[in-house]
């Protein structure tokens, strides 16, 4: 049998480069592939992942969810503030409200008013970004008596020697696997993004099933954003900047396609992680920290242009 | 011989695990309508693409005019004279026709900018030559299917094509827009233009075509002259066998009413339908495209909103359902277009089967895949898909294979009404036929049946009443020795032709 070098490359060309990378920067940098790095990289990917869970179900339906970024940046603010004001207990469930109650104005807009995807959740980035000035007044958010409260064990607990965070991103990734895989909505969500009209006409509850996706999103970022607040035990209103990006680039370099009707959670956290991997194989190197801004951008570009160029059988147009 | 135009020799072509065209050889005369035949699946688009430069043989010599050429894409093969007509027709509906005519290759001035006037000109000869009753400014967009049709084939008036190929052409016409598409190709075939005509509708191939040339597995089976031919016989070489009957009516045997509608109105489709469907009984609805066949049931199936009229379901009036609705109701719904409507082509079978029926094969939310690969592994047996699992994507499979899995992903839910809309659209003669079986099959089982066809032998051979539409209306109804081709004929025309004297007028 011989074999198809192409498609190979095209199959797994980019794992083969991530295994490049990784030797590479094993061998040019001290303490990369350790144990305690390891589980640094782990919990620095573990905040953009649980976001990439929930983002994830809106790219199998076939559309993206940009506003997760100033979501983010809200509920962090939101998690940290209430939590000088009614408590943690009180804290965490606002924050999942907050978070449920943008992925629906999202998933209304998009699923049942039909409004493009793009639009919608750029639109929410900017709104989020005003809303966040306006309820932090301007200014960042600490919580007080940081040193007492049960609250910092899901950014800075572990458990076993590992790391709370990654804990949750993990234990969250099995939960919204066994969803997207195996329920009956992870199947809607699965033919709206693979044919949206084959679904209407199956029955399928096709403007539902996409407004379902977007709150599923906006749960994952209120997650995130809990584990953000506890582990900065604080918030600025730029701290969530830049996620929607980095959350994509992984989703996309995973290899889910933005096409839709493709795609796993599985593939989700191999991609996040990779590119975790990436970006502190850079720093270790010696690469300035806005290098990994470039690497979004390669990743981003590289992906979609590997996923395009598997579709139409080859690289160039 | 000098009046062959082209002639293919010896062309092979494999893709991945497939051999698509097997040391294939052909040619077509100047003046010529040849006809390309085959099942799908047998390599007639696989040709096609070959011809058009959209694919590179592995093997094999292309002879144009006694020249050997190498046509490595599509704007070669149109300077080389080729020019293929795609079944979705490649036009830029923003564009005029003038421009879409000459798309990418636009006359130019000294200074390097587009000669309009030159344009104009070329494109106004090109379609008066073909006797087009529009002109080259209209905006695409707004010409109909036949029309932009017809835009297409001036690009082979203007470029002097030496071949134009036809892919079924005549799929979304009307059968007066089919006559002056068949007046078209016999002036340029008088012109000495080699036309390769692909179609699955018999008929068409026996009224048009001079010779015939038959593919099945990649190879070629034979080139007969149509006048020395006949219908059974190229059956014969498309399938390798004979094929018993054509046509299979369910015995009678009606019961109860199943569906009822009264005076079903749809603002700007449809008006005052009634129509009522028994068990056991095989409804036909003829009409041309466009009559509103389609509209009519994806209103009673929900898909759109009915603005009047009554649903009575098994003796119940009850409101119009939403397609969910619908579906736990017991209708079903095998669309028109099955690559869009009526499947998730990236999804296997089994996912497939099923979507219809998600909270009957899980409990609690979760999927049951055991069951779901029960009633996979029973349709694909009873049906008898070809497919190499559950998994296998079904945008792998062939057009017949996928409208069986488009049935059983309504029979497995065992429906009490099904509504099939042009069930063999596109599809080959044994799975049509295989098709046909089924639907007098599910008659007898005691389902109510409603097919909606274009194709006249078809909806007289399989049903036991006919209604016609035309213009969203229904326009006569048959049953008995009343379903004549000339009684449906009748019917659909009337009212079109008054339509077309008041254009005139």
């Amino acid at each position: 049998m011989t074999i198809d070098w192409q498609q190979a490359l095209r199959r797994h060309g980019l794992i083969a480069a991530f295994g490049l990378f990784l030797a590479a920067v094993a061998v040019g940098a001290e303490g990369f592939l350790t144990l305690g790095n390891i589980l640094d990289v782990l919990r620095q990917v573990s905040i953009t992942g649980t976001i990439a869970l929930g983002v994830t179900f809106v790219v199998v339906t076939g559309r993206l969810d940009l506003s997760v970024g100033s979501m983010l940046t809200l509920l962090t603010v939101i998690v940290v503030d209430q939590h000088n004001a009614v408590g943690p207990f009180g804290a965490i469930a606002l924050t999942l409200l907050a978070g449920l109650g943008i992925g629906a104005v999202n998933g209304v807009l998009v699923g049942l008013f039909r409004l493009n995807a793009l639009i919608v959740t750029l639109a929410m980035l900017s709104l989020l970004q005003g809303v966040t000035l306006w309820y932090s007044g301007g200014s960042n958010v600490n919580v007080a008596g940081a040193g007492e409260t049960w609250f910092a064990v899901f950014g800075r607990g572990s458990l076993l020697g590992v790391p709370v965070p990654v804990l949750i991103f993990l234990g969250g990734a099995v939960v919204a696997s066994f969803f997207l895989k195996r329920t009956t909505f992870g199947r809607a969500v699965h033919a709206v993004g693979g044919n949206e009209t084959a679904s209407r006409f199956s029955g399928i509850a096709t403007a539902r099933t996409v407004a379902a996706a977007y709150v599923v999103s906006g749960l994952a970022t209120a997650i995130a954003a809990i584990i953000m607040g506890s582990r900065v035990m604080g918030a600025q209103n730029t701290i969530g900047q830049g996620y929607e990006l980095t959350v994509l680039a992984g989703i996309i370099l995973g290899g889910t396609s933005l096409m839709g009707g493709s795609g796993s959670i599985w593939r989700t956290v191999i991609g996040i992680t990779m590119l975790g991997f990436i970006q502190n194989g850079l720093l270790l190197l010696g690469f300035e920290y806005y290098v990994q801004w470039l690497v979004s951008w390669v990743v981003i570009i590289a992906a979609v242009w590997l996923d395009l160029a598997a579709k139409r059988g080859r690289v160039l147009a | 011989m000098t009046d062959v135009i082209l002639s293919v020799a010896g062309i092979t072509k494999t893709f991945p695990g497939v051999r698509a065209l097997a040391d294939v050889s052909f040619d077509v005369r100047a003046g010529e309508v040849h006809a390309l035949m085959g099942e799908n699946g047998a390599g007639k688009s696989t040709l096609m693409k070959v011809l058009a430069g959209l694919y590179k043989p592995d093997a094999g010599t292309i002879t144009l005019r006694d020249e050997p050429v190498t046509i490595t894409s599509p704007l070669v093969a149109r300077e080389k004279g080729i020019l293929l007509i795609h079944q979705e027709l490649s036009l830029s509906p923003e564009l005029s026709v003038a421009e879409n005519i000459y798309l990418g290759a636009w006359p130019t001035n000294a200074l390097g900018m587009l000669n309009k006037r030159k344009l104009r000109a070329d494109a106004k000869a090109a379609l008066d030559a073909l006797g087009c009753d529009f002109g080259p400014d209209v905006r695409v967009g707004t010409l109909s299917i036949a029309r932009q049709q017809m835009v297409e084939i001036a690009r082979a008036q203007a470029f002097n094509a030496d071949v134009v190929i036809f892919d079924e052409p005549t799929a979304s016409l009307t059968d007066g827009e089919r006559r002056q598409l068949f007046a078209t190709i016999a002036r340029l075939k008088s012109a000495g233009v080699g036309i390769v005509y692909i179609s699955h509708k018999m008929d068409e191939i026996f009224e048009i075509t001079d010779r015939i040339t038959v593919l099945r597995d990649g190879q070629v089976q034979g080139t007969r002259i149509t006048a020395d031919t006949d219908l059974a016989g190229i059956t014969r070489m498309m399938i390798g066998r004979d094929l018993a009957s054509y046509f299979h009516r369910a015995r009678e045997d009606f019961r109860d009413e199943v569906l009822r509608v009264e005076g079903l109105t749809h603002a700007s489709l449809f008006s005052g339908v009634d129509l009522s469907v028994r068990a056991g009984e095989v409804l036909g609805l003829y009409g041309l495209v466009g009559a509103g066949r389609s509209e009519l049931v994806e209103t009673i199936f929900g898909l759109r909103h009915a603005d009047a009229g009554r649903l009575i379901w098994k003796g119940q009036e009850i409101p119009f359902p939403t397609p969910r609705q619908a579906v736990d109701l017991g209708m079903a719904l095998v669309p028109e277009s099955r690559k869009e409507q009526g499947l998730v082509l990236g999804m296997g079978g089994r996912e497939n089967v099923t979507l219809p029926h998600l909270a009957m094969f899980s409990s609690a939310g979760v999927m049951d895949r055991g069951r779901e690969r029960e009633v996979f592994d029973t349709y694909r047996d009873i049906l008898d898909i070809k497919t190499t699992g559950p998994e296998q994507p079904v945008e792998k499979l062939s057009g017949g294979n996928q409208q069986k899995f488009v049935l059983a992903k309504w029979l497995c839910a065992a429906p009490s009404l099904i509504i099939l809309d042009e069930p063999t659209r596109g599809i080959d003669v044994g799975s049509k036929s295989a098709i046909h079986e089924l639907i007098a099959k599910l008659a007898e089982d005691g389902l109510a049946v409603i097919v909606i066809s274009s194709e006249m032998p078809e909806v007289l051979g399989v049903s036991h009443r006919i209604l016609t539409m035309t213009e969203g209306r229904i326009s006569g109804s048959f049953t008995g020795d009343g379903m004549t081709e000339q009684a449906l004929i009748d019917a659909v025309s009337q009212p079109a032709n008054r339509a077309v004297q008041e254009d005139i007028a």
